[in-house]
């Protein structure tokens, strides 16, 4: 059976304009993304990961280059369109959570249908719970953010990122603010979603959490160094059973 | 967005600042209110004036003596005499004249035994009552043979009676106005205060030649009233009225030592004078909301900015730039709508009061409520577009990396 390719990046340049200088923080960057991959992104600090996901994301647009994503050219979009295409086929789940403050789960969570004038009150609010049912807080629908841990308040946003039944989800440093086991637990999560067929790129610059995904692309300099393919992945449900236990 | 959840998400976000959304209102709250009810005052007391004229009958034409201007400067003396019985005659020669009377007027003393009261004295015509809109309570007025005898009786108003009689019938009793006596006839219907506070009540109406002849011992009047046929054509009658006594005092116009004036005209003045007052009035409290405006962009610039990851997250997720700014322009408005609500409620609750314990008088339109509330949902859009257009414009990646 041909794979079908969710993202397909061709020769994908970014520069940016800082005063006089020019900083190239992507120089030609080609490769596909399938369905039902799980795909971590790691480099050093200024390889140009986060600005590879906003343009993956939808957030910003390439200097030059092919980006189609889901089969649709993305580089003519105006910005309006580009709202669109985030809101009904990404989902975001960023480093620091992005919580909207003294505000329910529930009411987290379906943020993104907000913007999906299809979906009404009622059918919003159902798709919030299923989300957040996924995650593993059903007992937690009416807490504010502050009455969660930090590895609770990030299942919530991956709930949020979740409620548009997106083809894919982008992670920039999902993990990065949280400790090992929660890192873990995340990651568990996301190895879930991914086994019942959710695309997910995920940004890191942990090896060990990078091997808990099927694919790495390893970015120096604005270039692709490594895209390695892993032969077995590792779990992150048995890692975290690995781990000594604290309270 | 649908409406319904711009809605929500503006009710939201007020609802969890609500301190500081209160306090935003209260700027709007106290601007729309102090509006509204400058407005109610100065309709109030134009409505009282305009009723207070159209009481004295809206047909009479006033003709006073001494507005003559010399280079701008008016002369007064002597030129108060001007006017004399042959005016009067004049008057009642002119076909657009249904009734006159001439006024000569005196205050003083009014005594009855061992009571006395301060009042002034009219001396008139029997039409007096009819130019006036006056109306009998008792007895009869006096009738033209009383005026060509010179006849010591008297009508008297409702505050003479009170001070002077008590709960006792006046009728047939006598009075003494500057030592001479005075048998009444008469009693007249109250009619109260008039706008300018006076006491309408406070009079007593006598023959005009007993005044003129046996009290002043003049040969002048003070005054003529007179009334047209009908209330249209008021302004050609005082036009008719104008001519004729120019003749008769062989001046020309804009010298002539009177002046000549209908209800209408008086109405005029007064309502233009109020209505300036009006304008003044509501240009102050205009300012409060204005200041209530810049309370809201104030405020909405801060949200904007202690909201930016939100913007950005609501970017990211879908939202675009124009649902950004309709959600911080509902907010704004909704705001100064809720505060201009209220504004309305304050106002009107302030106009009444403002009644009871001054009894000025405030009048409510439906179209100063209208107004104000128009004004409040404008100044939202006004000063919340351009924070709301700050925020749309926020770039999602720049928003989302804010601290
Ligand atoms: N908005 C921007 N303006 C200018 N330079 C930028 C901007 N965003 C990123 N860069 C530069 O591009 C390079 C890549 O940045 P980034 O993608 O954030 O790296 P990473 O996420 O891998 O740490 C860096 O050199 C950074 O300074
Ligand atoms: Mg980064």
């Amino acid at each position: 059976m041909e794979r079908k390719p969710i993202i397909h990046i061709e020769n994908l340049k970014k520069e940016f304009q800082v005063g006089d200088e020019v900083v190239r923080a992507l120089k030609g960057v080609s490769y596909d993304i399938y369905e039902g991959e799980f795909v971590t992104i790691m480099g050093a600090s200024g390889s140009g990961k986060s600005t590879m996901l906003n343009i993956l994301g939808c957030l910003d647009k390439p200097t030059s280059g092919t980006y189609e994503l889901d089969g649709v050219s993305v580089r003519e979009l105006s910005n309006d369109k580009l709202a669109e295409i985030r809101n009904r086929k990404i989902g975001f789940v960023f480093q620091s959570y992005n919580l909207l403050p003294r505000t329910t789960c529930i009411e987290n969570a379906e943020l993104p249908l907000f913007y999906n004038h299809e979906v009404s009150a009622a059918e919003r609010m159902e798709r919030a719970i299923n989300a957040l049912n996924l995650v593993g807080l059903q007992q937690r629908l009416h807490h504010m953010p502050n009455q969660l841990s930090g590895g609770q308040q990030q299942r919530v946003a991956i709930a949020r990122s979740l409620v548009n039944d997106p083809v894919v989800i982008f992670a920039d440093e999902a993990t990065g603010n949280l400790d090992t086991r929660m890192s873990y637990e995340i990651m568990g999560l996301f190895q879930d979603l991914n086994r019942q067929g959710k695309t997910i790129v995920f940004v890191t610059h942990e090896p060990d959490i990078a091997k808990m995904s099927k694919r790495t692309i390893v970015l120096r300099d604005g270039l692709v160094v490594e895209d390695i393919v892993y032969e077995h992945q590792v779990d992150a449900k048995e890692e975290l059973a690995k781990l000594p236990v604290t309270d | 967005m649908v409406f319904s959840n711009l809605i929500k998400i503006s009710w939201k976000a007020v609802i969890l600042n609500k301190m500081r959304t209160f306090l935003t209102m209260l700027g709007i709250i106290i601007g729309v209110g102090s509006v509204i009810t400058m407005l109610a005052i100065g309709e109030g007391s134009k409505q009282s004036i305009r009723s207070q004229i159209s009481q004295m009958g809206s047909n009479m034409i006033t003709v006073r003596a001494g507005s003559q201007r010399v280079g701008g400067v008016r002369i007064d003396d002597g030129s108060q005499r001007s006017l004399t019985i042959k005016d009067v005659e004049v008057i009642q020669g002119c076909k657009n004249i249904d009734a006159v009377s001439p006024i000569v007027q005196s205050s003083g003393q009014t005594i009855r035994e061992a009571n006395n009261w301060p009042s002034t004295m009219y001396g008139v015509y029997p039409e007096y009552l009819d130019i006036k809109k006056m109306e009998l309570k008792k007895g009869s007025m006096f009738s033209q043979r009383h005026i060509s005898q010179s006849s010591k009786v008297a009508v008297i108003g409702q505050t003479v009676v009170t001070n002077l009689f008590g709960d006792e019938d006046p009728i047939g009793k006598t009075i003494r106005f500057k030592s001479t006596p005075f048998q009444i006839i008469g009693v007249l219907e109250s009619k109260g205060e008039n706008t300018f506070g006076q006491d309408q009540d406070n009079v007593i109406l006598v023959p005009f030649t007993t005044v003129q002849k046996r009290i002043l011992s003049i040969t002048y009047v003070n005054s003529i009233v007179a009334s047209a046929k009908s209330e249209e054509t008021a302004n050609q009658a005082v036009e008719e009225v104008s001519v004729a006594l120019r003749k008769l005092h062989k001046s020309d116009e804009g010298s002539e030592p009177f002046s000549v004036m209908s209800m209408e005209e008086l109405l005029t003045t007064v309502s233009s004078t109020t209505d300036i007052l009006t304008a003044l009035l509501v240009a102050i409290a205009g300012i409060s909301l204005l200041i209530g405006g810049i309370g809201i962009m104030n405020i909405m610039y801060v949200s904007v900015k202690e909201r930016t990851r939100e913007i950005g997250l609501r970017m990211a997720v879908g939202g675009r730039s124009k649902d950004i700014l309709l959600q911080f322009l509902t907010e704004a408005i909704f705001i100064s709508v809720t505060g201009g609500l209220i504004g309305v409620v304050f106002g009107i609750v302030a106009a009444k009061i403002l009644t009871v314990l001054t009894q000025w008088p405030t009048i409510i339109t439906g179209s100063s409520l209208l107004i104000s509330f128009f004004v409040c949902a404008i100044t939202g859009i006004f000063f919340g577009w351009y924070p709301a257009k700050k925020a749309a414009n926020l770039d999602p990646i720049v928003a989302l990396r804010y601290e």
